[in-house]
């Protein structure tokens, strides 16, 4: 399944620009975490790394569907 | 009421949204742009959002402060964008019929925000920047 995932901060530096397209093996967020980190081990070091699905925080046993609006979340810092 | 925008926020547009005559007492919280950190000069902030998850997040805790800690209405105002040291990069205000629930609303409200939503400061230096909190 072809996924286009959304960066915000740090993770635009790590990866690349915004919206970065991947061809993703399997179908749940655990999936997508462990290709990302093997392809990118940099997030690794993040202190946090969340994956939004159509704009919620997502568990990691959640499907993801082709559509799908995906975004990685770094720790967050606002305030 | 809930924004998320480049301009400048007013801390009385804030309050006059939640002023109501039912209410005896309205508190707001204003975070604004620190000069250093960890002893390093900060030139100024720049703050990014994902915006659609953002403002949900937000209404999230908006509901959460009425229907837990007794808000009567609440403002949560947040910038994005290049904000300048002393400028406000947040304002939330909270008015309740009585005092102790504004006080522990807009408590619950900042420290929530920066928990939950998805919006992210980078400090830029002099010779550098960083993405806060980031990393470990």
């Amino acid at each position: 399944m072809e996924l286009k995932i959304l960066l915000f901060g740090i993770t635009k530096d790590i990866i690349g620009s915004s919206p970065h397209t991947l061809n993703m093996d399997g179908n749940t967020v655990a999936n997508l975490r462990r290709m990302l980190i093997e392809k990118y081990p940099k997030l690794a070091g993040l202190k946090s790394i969340l994956i939004a699905v159509n704009n919620e925080y997502a568990d990691e046993e959640l499907v993801i569907k082709e559509g799908d609006e995906v975004a990685l979340i770094p720790p967050v810092s606002g305030g | 009421m809930i924004q998320i925008k480049e301009e400048q926020l007013s801390v009385e547009e804030a309050i006059k949204y939640v002023s109501y005559p039912a209410c005896g007492g309205i508190n707001t919280f204003v975070g604004t742009v620190r000069n250093s950190t960890k002893g390093r000069n900060v030139l100024h902030l720049e703050f990014e959002a994902y915006p659609a998850m953002a403002i949900l997040e937000l209404k999230k805790i908006a509901e959460r402060a009425k229907n837990e800690f007794g808000a009567f209405e609440i403002a949560i105002l947040h910038r994005i964008g290049k904000v300048e040291i002393g400028e406000a990069a947040v304002v939330i205000a909270v008015s309740s019929p009585h005092r102790e629930a504004s006080f522990a609303a807009c408590k619950f409200a900042i420290d929530t925000l920066k928990n939950t939503v998805p919006i992210w400061k980078k400090e830029i230096f002099e010779d550098g920047e960083v993405w806060v909190s980031a990393h470990p």
